[in-house]
C-alpha cells in the first residue's frame, strides 16, 4: 500500500500535469479557430463521442504551417541557427575544457565552479548584459573605436550575429562540462604512448585525444542543439525582426496573434522535429553507460 | 607536476574572461550615476535607491520568492518519490512511460511546455496566479530533482539498507534513518537547483501567470524589452551578489567537509 | 668446449649503445636522478630495481624523451638525445598501464607505430601479422582491448612497442599487473621474446625475484643513485652494500668490528659473551673498524647436534618457523637475543620434519658463507 503511494503521486502529478496538458495541446491543433474565448471551437467532445470527432477531423492548421513560407522558413532557420551556434560553442568550448582538464589537480575544483557559477545565474540577466555590450553605442563598438579597428560603430544587436554570441555565452557550460569530464578520465599515458610511436604532438590530438573525448563532445553538442531550436529569449532580446526562430515565433502566435489553434499546431511540429535529436541523444547517453560498466 | 602550456593558459583566460566581463560590466555600471548604462558619469548607488522604491519590482520579487520556495519544495518531495522509484521501484505497470515523463520536461522546449499548461489551466477553469505558476513550476523541476537524487541513488550501496532491514528496521525507518541522510546532499542540491530554475524561469511563467501575479523575470522581460537601464543594472547586481555568495559558500562548505573527512581518516589510521 | 659468454661490459673494446653521463635530474628542489653515469650495451636486457620513488622510472621516462635531464647528457648509439622528441626517437616504451588505445582494435593498436612511419600498406600488415604471431594472439586481432585478458593485453603492449623495430625497448613495470603465476610464465615469454627479436630491453621494476629472472644485468637505486651494478648472480652473492644485500632476498646481518688475523682472513667481535666469528673476506678492511656481515639464510645450516670442525656455530632456540612448502625458515633466538634465519629444504615428508618450536639448535656455517661489507 505504501509503494503504491510511493509510485502514485508523482506518477499522477505527471500524468495531470505533463501528458494531459500535452494531449489538450494535440487535440487544439486539430481545432478551428474562433473569435471567442477560449479562442478556438473544440472539436472533440465527450458528449458525442469519437466518432462524431474523427468525422470533423482535419489538419487544416498543419495544411496551413506547410502553405505559409511563414513557418517553413522559421523552422529551417531555428535548424540553421542551432546548428552554427552548437559549432561555434564547441569551437569555444573544446579549448576551454581541454585548458581545464590539463591544469593542474588543485586548480581543477575552482576552474569547474567557475564554468557552473554562470550556470546559476538567470539567464536573463546573462543575456541583457550582452545588450549593453552589443548596442551601436554599446562596449563593443565604444572599444572597437578606440583602438581603430573601424571608424563607424557596427550594427551588431538585433541582428544574427548577436543572437549567435548570445547562444554561445549562455549554452557555454553546457558544452565544456561533458567535454571536461570525457578529457579528465584520459590516461596521460596515452598521449605519450602515441608520441612514443612516432606521433607529433598535433597528431596525437588527432588520432588520440579527439576519438577519446568524442562521447563527451556528442553529448555537449546535443545539449546545445536541443534546447536552442526552442529558444525564445535570445532571439527575442538580442535578435532583429528578421531573425526568425520557431519559439519566438509561437510565442507570439499565442501572445500577439491569439491564435491558439495554429500556436498549437506549431508546437506539435516542433516537438516532431525535436523527436530525432533527443532520440539520439538518449541513445549516446546509454551507449555511454555501458561502457562505463 | 604539469606544467600550463602557453596554448592552455591562453584558452582559459580568454574563456573565463569570455563568461564574466559581461557580467562585470553589468555590476560596474550598476554604480553609475549617469542615465546611460554606456557612459561612466561618476560613482553613485542612486539606483539600488530607486529600486528600493519601486513597488512594482519589489512586488514581483515578493512573489518569486513565494513561487520558488513552494515549488522547490513539492519539486523535492515529489522528486525525491520518482527517483526512488525509478532506482528502486522494480517493476510496475506504466513504468516505460512513468521514466518518459520524468526525462521528458528536461528536453522539453519551455515554450511548448508553457503553452501545454496554460491550455490546461484554461481547459479546467483554474484562474491564472500564483498557483498555477507554483504547479508549473513544480512539474518541470521535480523531473530535475529525480536526475539528481536517482543518479546518488544509483551509486548508493544497497546492503546499507539490508543491514538496516536485517538489523530490524522497517522499509520506511530503513528509508528515513539510512538512506535519507546518506542521499541528503543530493536531495539538497536539488532543491537548490529546483529552487534557481524557478527564480530563473521566464517563459513558462509568462504563460502561466495572470494579471495578479507577475514574477521578477516578468517584470525584467518587460523593462529590458525597451532598452538597458541602469535600474535594471542594479537588480542584476543584487542577484548576481547573492547567487555567487551561496555558491561559494556551498563549495567552502563542502571543501571543508572533505578536509575534516581526510583528516579523521588520517587520525584514525595512525591511532 | 665453451661457448661464447654475453658480457660486454667486460670488454673495454665495446661501445655502449646507451650512456648516461652525469645525468642529474630535478623536479623544483627534488633531485630524482643524482649525477648518474653508466653504459647500458646492445642486445642487454639491464633491469632498474629499486623501491618507489628511487629514480628508476625517471629514468626510463628520460630514455623516452618524456622528461629531459636537468644537467649532463644520455647518448643513443653515439648521439646525444636531448634535443630528440619522443616521436623522432628510435626508442619505444611499454606502459605500466599498457596505454593500449581503448578505441582502437588490437590489430590497429600494433599497427598504430607503422602506420606514423608511412610503411607501406603490404609492409604493416605483414609486420601485424609477424608481431602477432610472436605474441600469439593472432586470435584476437579484431577485438578491443577491453574485451581481452589482463595478460593478453600485456601481450599487445609487448607486440606493439616492438613492431618499430626499436633499438631499444623500454619496459615500465611490465608485469606489474598480473597475477603471480602468469607474471612468472610471462617473465620466461619476455626473455625468449628479447632474444628472439635482439632488441636491448631496459625494464624498469620494484620487484628483486623479477629483475633476478630476466636480466642479464641488474642495476639496484635508491634516492636517484645507483648503488651496484652487476650480473644476478653477483648482486646476490657478492653485494657491495647493507643496502643491496637487504634489498635483494632475505638475510642476516650481524653488526661487529674486525681484527685481521690471516691474508684475507679477518676475526669478527659481535655481541658479548659470543665467540668472535671467522670470515674470510677479499676486502681489505683495518684493524678495528666497524663492518656489518651479512649471511643469506639458506648458507647457514641448522642441527640438532654441535657440529665438529665449523668455521662458526652458535647455539639458540626456535622462535619461529615458516613452512613454505619447498624450504622452511627457521628464526632462531640466540642468548644475547639476536635472531638469526636460517632455512633448510624440505625434501621430508613434514611428518618426520626433525626440528619444532622451542628446540634447542646449532647454526653454523663457513668462514667463506657470508660477506663483510663497511656500510
Amino acid at each position: 500500500m505504501r509503494r503504491f503511494a510511493l509510485i502514485a503521486a508523482p506518477y499522477l502529478w505527471l500524468l495531470a500535469l505533463f501528458l494531459v496538458p500535452f494531449a489538450i495541446v494535440l487535440k487544439i491543433s486539430l481545432s478551428d479557430y474562433a473569435v471567442s474565448i477560449p479562442p478556438y471551437t473544440p472539436q472533440f467532445d465527450w458528449a458525442t463521442g469519437i466518432g462524431a470527432f474523427l468525422e470533423k477531423l482535419d489538419f487544416e492548421n498543419f495544411i496551413w504551417l506547410s502553405e505559409d513560407d511563414l513557418y517553413w522558413k522559421a523552422y529551417l532557420s531555428s535548424l540553421k541557427i542551432a546548428l552554427i551556434s552548437t559549432f561555434m560553442t564547441l569551437l569555444v568550448g573544446y579549448p576551454i575544457a581541454y585548458a581545464m582538464a590539463r591544469a593542474p589537480e588543485e586548480w581543477r575544483a575552482t576552474l569547474m565552479m567557475l564554468v557552473i557559477l554562470p550556470f546559476w545565474t538567470s539567464f536573463l540577466i546573462r543575456v541583457y548584459a550582452w545588450m549593453g555590450i552589443l548596442s551601436n553605442e554599446g562596449f563593443l563598438n565604444q572599444f572597437l573605436l578606440w583602438i581603430g579597428v573601424i571608424s563607424e560603430p557596427l550594427t551588431i544587436l538585433n541582428t544574427n550575429t548577436a543572437v549567435y554570441i548570445g547562444i554561445v555565452y549562455t549554452y557555454l557550460p553546457f558544452m565544456i562540462l561533458p567535454i571536461y569530464a570525457a578529457l579528465e578520465r584520459l590516461d596521460d599515458s596515452l598521449i605519450e604512448a602515441a608520441e612514443d610511436l612516432g606521433c607529433s604532438r598535433l597528431t596525437a590530438f588527432w588520432l588520440v585525444t579527439i576519438p577519446l573525448s568524442k562521447n563527451g563532445i556528442i553529448a555537449g553538442c546535443f545539449l546545445v542543439f536541443i534546447p536552442v531550436i526552442g529558444e525564445f529569449v535570445i532571439p527575442s532580446l538580442l535578435g532583429g525582426s528578421d531573425t526568425l526562430m520557431i519559439g519566438k515565433v509561437l510565442w507570439e502566435e499565442f501572445f500577439s496573434n491569439r491564435d491558439w489553434p495554429v500556436a498549437s499546431a506549431v508546437a506539435v511540429v516542433l516537438l516532431l522535429l525535436l523527436i530525432i535529436p533527443i532520440v539520439l541523444f538518449q541513445r549516446n547517453q546509454q551507449k555511454q553507460q555501458e561502457a562505463d560498466t | 607536476m604539469t606544467r600550463m602550456s602557453w596554448f592552455n593558459t591562453v584558452s582559459l583566460t580568454l574563456g573565463f574572461a569570455f563568461l564574466y566581463v559581461p557580467m562585470l560590466i553589468l555590476v560596474i555600471f550598476s554604480f553609475n550615476d549617469g542615465k546611460l548604462v554606456t557612459v561612466w558619469a561618476g560613482f553613485s548607488t542612486k539606483w539600488y535607491g530607486e529600486l528600493m522604491q519601486n513597488e512594482a519590482f519589489l512586488n514581483a520579487a515578493w512573489v518569486t520568492i513565494k513561487v520558488a520556495v513552494v515549488s522547490s519544495t513539492i519539486a523535492t518531495v515529489l522528486g525525491t518519490m520518482a527517483a526512488y522509484v525509478l532506482v528502486r521501484g522494480g517493476r510496475f505497470m506504466g513504468r516505460t512511460l512513468f521514466s518518459g515523463m520524468i526525462y521528458a520536461p528536461l528536453v522539453m522546449p519551455e515554450v511548448i511546455t508553457g503553452l501545454s499548461l496554460l491550455l490546461l489551466f484554461i481547459g479546467i477553469g483554474l484562474d491564472r496566479g500564483v498557483l498555477t505558476i507554483i504547479l508549473a513550476h513544480t512539474t518541470f523541476s521535480m523531473c530535475y530533482v529525480s536526475v539528481v537524487v536517482s543518479s546518488r541513488l544509483m551509486t548508493f550501496d544497497r546492503s546499507l539498507e539490508e543491514a538496516a532491514l536485517d538489523l530490524g528496521c522497517s522499509a520506511a525507518q530503513a528509508f528515513r534513518l539510512v538512506t535519507l541522510p546518506i542521499i541528503a546532499p543530493a536531495v539538497i542540491s536539488g532543491w537548490l537547483l529546483a529552487f534557481t530554475l524557478s527564480l530563473d524561469d521566464l517563459v513558462i511563467a509568462s504563460f502561466t501567470s495572470g494579471p495578479a501575479a507577475t514574477t521578477l523575470p516578468i517584470k525584467i522581460y518587460s523593462a529590458v524589452r525597451l532598452g538597458v537601464s541602469p535600474e535594471i543594472n542594479a537588480l542584476s547586481t543584487i542577484m548576481i551578489a547573492i547567487v555567487t555568495i551561496g555558491v561559494i559558500t556551498a563549495s567552502l562548505v563542502n571543501k571543508r567537509q572533505l578536509v575534516r573527512q581526510q583528516r579523521d581518516e588520517q587520525a584514525a589510521v595512525r591511532s | 668446449m665453451t661457448s661464447p659468454v654475453f658480457e660486454p661490459w667486460n670488454d673495454p673494446e665495446a661501445k655502449p649503445l646507451i650512456e648516461f653521463q652525469n645525468v642529474t635530474k630535478r623536479f623544483g628542489s627534488f633531485t630524482a636522478i643524482d649525477d648518474l653515469t653508466i653504459g647500458i650495451y646492445e642486445k642487454e636486457f639491464f633491469a632498474l630495481l629499486g623501491p618507489s620513488g628511487c629514480g628508476k622510472t625517471t629514468m626510463m621516462r628520460m630514455l623516452a624523451g618524456f622528461d629531459t635531464p636537468t644537467e649532463g647528457a644520455i647518448f643513443l648509439a653515439g648521439q646525444n638525445m636531448a634535443p630528440v622528441p619522443p616521436n623522432k626517437r628510435a626508442t619505444n616504451m611499454m606502459f605500466q598501464s599498457y596505454a593500449l588505445f581503448p578505441h582502437l582494435s588490437i590489430w590497429d593498436n600494433i599497427a598504430f607505430g607503422l602506420k606514423r612511419e608511412g610503411m607501406p600498406k603490404p609492409d604493416i600488415e605483414a609486420r601485424v601479422d609477424e608481431m602477432l604471431r610472436l605474441t600469439r594472439l593472432e586470435k584476437f586481432a579484431r577485438r578491443k582491448p577491453h574485451q581481452i585478458s589482463g595478460g593478453q593485453r600485456q601481450r599487445v603492449a609487448l607486440a606493439r612497442s616492438l613492431a618499430k623495430h626499436p633499438k631499444l625497448l623500454l619496459l615500465d613495470e611490465p608485469l606489474g599487473a598480473l597475477d603471480k603465476k602468469l607474471r612468472q610464465d610471462t617473465q620466461f615469454e619476455l626473455m625468449d621474446i628479447q632474444e628472439k627479436t635482439g632488441t636491448t630491453f631496459v625494464i624498469v621494476t620494484h620487484d628483486q625475484e623479477e629483475a633476478m629472472t630476466v636480466a642479464s644485468r641488474v642495476a639496484v637505486m635508491d634516492n636517484g643513485k645507483i648503488i651496484q651494478v652487476s650480473t644476478p648472480d653477483r648482486i646476490y652473492e657478492n653485494p657491495n652494500s647493507v643496502y643491496v644485500a637487504d634489498f635483494i632476498g632475505e638475510v642476516n646481518i650481524i653488526d661487529g668490528t674486525v681484527t685481521p688475523n690471516g691474508p684475507d682472513s679477518y676475526s669478527v667481535a659481535w655481541k658479548d659473551g659470543q665467540p668472535p666469528l671467522n670470515v674470510i673476506s677479499p676486502t681489505v678492511f683495518s684493524d678495528g673498524q666497524s663492518c656489518h656481515l651479512a649471511i643469506r639464510p639458506e648458507k647457514v645450516t641448522i642441527n640438532a647436534e654441535k657440529p665438529a670442525d665449523v668455521d662458526n656455530v652458535v647455539q639458540g632456540k626456535i622462535l619461529d618457523i615458516a613452512y613454505l612448502g619447498n624450504i622452511s625458515t627457521y628464526h632462531v633466538e640466540l642468548p644475547s637475543g639476536v635472531v638469526i634465519k636460517a632455512q633448510s629444504a624440505n625434501t621430508r615428508r613434514i611428518s618426520r620434519r626433525a626440528f619444532t618450536w622451542e628446540d634447542t639448535v646449532w647454526l653454523s656455517w663457513t668462514a667463506t658463507a657470508g660477506v663483510l661489507l663497511a656500510n
